[in-house]
């Protein structure tokens, strides 16, 4: 290479950062003693090397001393070693010929002693001027992002998140587990704080993605493998079988009708159980896709066992009054089998939701012992005009004096069931006490029951929040502050035979109550949904403790994931109410158009290779790239590094037994002469 | 015009390396027929101050074997290095330390104590050690002085050429002569053998999985070896990774894994470490508890990856020896 061959003439640069640098280190000295040593041509100290003028500088400096390495010692790299590397490639350098040493982070901000931090500084400048001799020119690689985008789940996080790229001119892949989108909101009556009806917001969205050209809808599938890496994706689409041809369908219903079940049957749970449904159904008659599917665990057409696949075994007992029903549509198939499809995305968008604390694990409140306590879910579904009770609270247990099933005269809504407690789950869920105040207005607006909430904090920090708790105790909702102890059926006077009785400390009174009540709401919270590990790995994502997945960082990359073209929204990052979720679905179709209209990522070029005539083909490393970057080539009987996948974590080139793995910017001679450097100054 | 000059020197070595050069056969005549050799104490008789006698750098190549651990060793070689154009580490010893160098591990007091006091086999009462002056029936003979540490060639001199091995194979020892009677030679400080780690040349090369992931470590007398499945594939360790070719894998091809005597890529810094950080990063277990369980099939760490190259290596020797001296 001719520029080992030219002489060396390295720039130093020292910034004092306003104070941040130069209160702790002397500036002066240690550029006076990097001017001493072999290769440096200058050596400067400045107040702000990030600064216009400080790039300038550089810019300037490279071309009236010809400078060929520049070096400069300020913050941290990650802070603006971009800045820098930018500078000296508009000073006409290869900007890789460039290194930054850290004598804030690492220095006067960890140090209470001038003199020492000044001695630190010269050391640490020392290293870089023997590493910096060694850099090399390096080109920054482009690679091609897939235009397309995969979206999974089709909560309302997915839906916008599509629905926005859609617009754009983006082709999206839509893939929902549950027969038809919505999610959670779907289940909704009405939405806090507004109360405006969740189906007249949602569904024309809803419609409006089934039948969107850029838009291709997969429900009732899964993804089951996912290959490649940022702007090239392949991925693998599981999709069930429904036992009817979705295309073929047309959402009549006829053969619900006139399935050889009269009365629908079996649990529905769409309803939350609530309701019943028969072994053809659809899940909601707004559902969409307008398909309907089979369950083959009830269906009379199926048998009980499974072929070895795991496919039921078609037989022949039933009538089949729902294919004669179809008729000339001919769109029920029993032999229909789950399908596996592949596609290639550029991007993916993670929306996959939450699921509700399970009541059961808090045996105190009596959910499944009681019939009469109920989860907000369920009352979601009471409450909602085509709900199992067409929008009628009845309860699941009691008869009025007329023998009508009993509508409860008062309620007891509990908070923080499974929120905010060490035993369950630490985190607030956010939206609960929302909620609950919400089912508060709406079981009274259908009951006129007198309403109790029991809350712990009422926390309403959203816009218009306030305003509705405001509203809610102008209604005469009875707030009680404090945690529930239990819910009871034990009786202590006759006004509380035959009733639930909700008892707790009520800590602003300072009294224990015990307040009768014949129906009880838990207010369960949000937790990650029960795959949420295999989803994480699948995407190869991160979470927190809590298992919520994690953003890369929570201010300035609150959608991207540290996995590059992988984007979240919604609650599967953690509880969110329906305004943020959507804001967040916005925000990562923003981020995905960002890469797709940019058409191409930069890859920073510190990846590993390996040196091909010097691999011997021993296999060490390739089980151990976390980012399955190396492979085996059969017919060389060598590895090789793809290197659009490699992240120059250097695992590899630590562990190749032979040293025939190089990586970019932290070669040998780059670390050697770095260590020996520092060890050096004396 | 005179035959080239050629030395052949031992030092701290078992003399396997002197059969080497004995074991080129008939191509041994091919080399006498055209070099003067001046020095080859194992075979000849030649007294040190002939050799002293000499020019300065009448001697074409010394291949010196052995590593350096007394102070005869020391001045032979500094007195070889004078009169060569060539100086030549023959064998693992010269080159890396060799087995000699595992003595780096303990203190020159502990090996005189244990080999002139504590060693079982011994009847030494008065406790008697080997002293460098000492006057007996009227004479005063002279030993070597017993150094701190064991040393490598060029830790001592400076070396032109490394013949690795342990010892090195008559194929390479006569693909040297013939580079350096025909003035082929590489650059200076070469090894002279392939770059490239054994696995290269090993015929169980292609049974070794992807993924190893070892959950055992086994030693060759704890289990019949698969003679042909790769040794590591079997928990068997074996240093052929992390060793270079040109041994023609001798020891994999007779069942036995590579030991590691050619010592490592000139890319290398530390053949322990290197074959160290692949082999643990490769352990299955990933909890304290199993990794301390797998790795307890490994009794003697510095013994199985520094086998021939603690002297050569980072690490060296023991920390608190000095490098040089007499421990005095
Ligand atoms: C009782 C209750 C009442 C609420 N009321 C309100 C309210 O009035 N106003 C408000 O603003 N917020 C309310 N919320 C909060 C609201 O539900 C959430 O903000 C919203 O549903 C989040 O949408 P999402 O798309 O992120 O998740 P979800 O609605 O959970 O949707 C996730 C979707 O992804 C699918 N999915 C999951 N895993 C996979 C997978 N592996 N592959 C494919 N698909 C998958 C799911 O089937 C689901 O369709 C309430 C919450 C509860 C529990
Ligand atoms: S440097 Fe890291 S990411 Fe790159 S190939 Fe090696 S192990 Fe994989
Ligand atoms: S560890 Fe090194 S020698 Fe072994 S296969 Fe990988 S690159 Fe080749």
């Amino acid at each position: 290479m001719s520029a080992k061959k030219e002489e060396l003439r390295i720039g130093f640069y020292v910034c004092h950062c306003g104070h941040n640098i130069a209160a702790m280190v002397d500036c002066a000295v240690v550029a006076r003693y990097v001017e001493t040593l072999p290769g440096v041509a200058l050596s400067r100290d400045y107040k702000y090397m990030c600064s216009d003028p400080g790039q300038e500088l550089i810019q300037q400096d490279i071309r009236e001393h010809r400078l060929n390495r520049v070096v400069v010692a300020s913050c941290s790299p990650l802070l603006h070693e971009h800045t820098f590397r930018g500078a000296v490639e508009a000073g006409g350098l290869n900007p890789f010929y460039f290194h930054m040493v850290n004598i804030r982070e690492h220095d006067s901000w960890v140090h209470t002693d001038r003199g020492e931090a000044t001695e630190k500084a010269k050391a640490l400048a020392r290293a870089a001027i023997q590493r910096v001799a060694h850099h090399k020119a390096l080109e920054i690689k482009k690679v091609e992002i897939h235009p397309d985008v995969l979206v999974v789940g089709g909560g309302i996080a997915g839906i916008h998140a599509a629905m926005t790229l859609a617009n754009a001119g983006k082709k999206v892949y839509l893939v929902e587990r549950e027969p038809s989108i919505g999610g959670h909101m779907a289940k909704f009556d009405k939405t806090f704080p507004t109360l405006d009806c969740a189906a007249c917001i949602l569904t024309p969205k809803m419609s409006e993605v089934g039948s969107h050209p850029n838009i291709t809808l997969w429900t009732y599938s899964e993804v089951t493998k996912v290959d490649g890496f940022v702007g090239n994706y392949t991925v693998q689409v599981k999709r069930k079988a429904r036992y009817v041809n979705e295309d073929l369908c047309t959402g009549c219903q006829d053969c619900i009708s006139h399935c050889v079940f009269k009365e629908p049957k079996f649990a529905d749970d769409f309803n939350e159980g609530l309701g019943k449904r028969k072994p053809i159904f659809i899940p909601f008659p707004q559902a969409t896709p307008q398909a309907v599917l089979i369950d083959p665990e009830v269906c009379l057409n199926f048998k009980r066992n499974k072929n070895p696949d795991g496919s039921p075994v078609v037989g022949d007992k039933c009538k089949k009054t729902c294919v004669e029903a179809c008729g000339e549509k001919h769109a029920i198939d029993f032999t229909q089998k789950d399908t596996l499809q592949e596609v290639k995305v550029g991007s993916i968008i993670v929306c996959t939701g939450f699921k509700t604390y399970d009541a059961g694990r808090s045996p105190a409140y009596g959910y499944g012992n009681y019939k009469n306590v109920y989860t907000a879910l369920e009352v979601e579904r009471l409450v909602n005009a085509s709900g199992p009770t067409g929008g009628e609270v009845i309860l699941r247990e009691g008869k009025n004096a007329d023998g009508s099933p009993k509508t409860p005269k008062s309620i007891g809504i509990i908070h923080c069931v499974g929120s905010r407690d060490k035993k369950t789950n630490l985190w607030c869920s956010r939206v609960c006490c929302m909620y609950s105040m919400k089912l508060a207005h709406l079981l009274r607006e259908h009951t006129g029951a007198e309403m109790y909430n029991f809350y712990i904090d009422m926390r309403t920090p959203g816009k218009g929040y306030e305003e509705f708790y405001n509203k809610l105790l102008e209604e005469g909702t009875h707030f009680i502050r404090g945690r529930v102890g239990e819910v009871t059926d034990w009786a202590m006077t006759p006004e509380e035979e035959g009733r639930l009785v909700i008892r707790v400390e009520d800590t602003l009174a300072g009294v224990v109550r015990r307040i009768p009540v014949d129906m009880v709401v838990l207010a369960t919270g949000l937790e990650p949904q029960a795959d949420a590990g295999e989803v994480r790995r699948l995407f190869n994502m991160s979470c927190g403790g809590d298992g919520w997945f994690l953003e890369r960082h929570p201010k300035l990359a609150p959608v991207s994931t540290f996995t590059d073209g992988v984007f979240l929204a919604g609650c599967c990052q953690g509880p969110k109410d329906i305004p943020d979720t959507v804001a967040q679905a916005g925000a990562a179709a923003a981020e995905a158009l960002v890469l797709i209209d940019k058409g191409y990522i930069e890859q920073e070029p510190n990846t590993a290779h390996i040196l091909e005539d010097e691999c011997s083909g021993c296999k060490s490393c390739i089980p151990l790239c976390p980012y399955t970057a190396i492979l085996f080539d059969e017919g060389r009987k060598k590895a090789y590094i793809n290197e659009a996948l490699c992240k120059g974590c250097g695992t590899c080139v630590g562990s190749c037994p032979s040293a025939s793995i190089v990586q970019n910017l932290f070669d040998d001679q780059e670390i050697f002469s770095e260590i020996e450097g520092v060890l050096a100054y004396d | 015009m005179p035959k080239p000059k050629v030395a052949f020197y031992w030092c701290a070595s078992c003399g396997g390396c002197e059969e080497t050069v004995v074991d080129l056969a008939e191509d041994i005549l091919g080399v006498v027929e055209k070099v003067d050799i001046v020095l080859w104490p194992v075979a000849m008789d030649f007294k040190y101050k002939d050799v002293a006698a000499m020019p300065d750098k009448s001697i074409v190549a010394t291949l010196l074997n052995g590593a350096i651990r007394t102070s005869e060793q020391e001045e032979l070689a500094v007195l070889l290095r004078r009169k060569s154009q060539y100086l030549i580490a023959y064998g693992a010893c010269a080159q890396l330390g060799g087995i000699p160098a595992l003595a780096n591990q303990f203190s020159r007091e502990q090996i005189l104590k244990f080999n002139y006091e504590d060693c079982p086999a011994l009847v030494n009462e008065k406790k008697t050690r080997p002293q460098i002056h000492f006057e007996e029936a009227g004479r005063a003979p002279h030993l070597p002085e017993f150094r701190n540490v064991v040393r490598t060639l060029d830790q001592v001199v400076d070396v032109d050429f490394y013949i690795p091995g342990c010892p090195p194979t008559p194929k390479l020892t006569k693909a040297a002569f013939d580079a350096l009677l025909g003035g082929k030679l590489p650059p200076k400080g070469s090894v002279l053998a392939p770059d490239i780690a054994l696995c290269d040349e090993c015929e169980r090369k292609a049974t070794k999985p992807t993924n190893v992931a070892f959950t055992e470590f086994k030693r060759p007398h704890q289990a019949l070896a698969d003679p042909t499945k790769c040794f590591l594939a079997q928990g068997m360790v074996c240093m052929g990774p992390a060793t270079r070719s040109g041994c023609g894998a001798a020891c994999t091809s007779g069942n036995m894994p590579c030991t590691g005597c050619f010592g490592p890529t000139s890319r290398v810094r530390d053949q322990g470490a290197k074959i160290l950080s692949s082999l643990c990063a490769n352990v299955e277990a990933k909890d304290e508890e199993g990794i301390r369980k797998t790795l307890a099939g490994i009794p003697d760490p510095v013994g199985t990856f520094y086998r021939y190259g603690l002297a050569k290596s980072i690490l060296r020797r023991k920390v608190d020896l000095a490098m040089t001296g007499n421990g005095h």
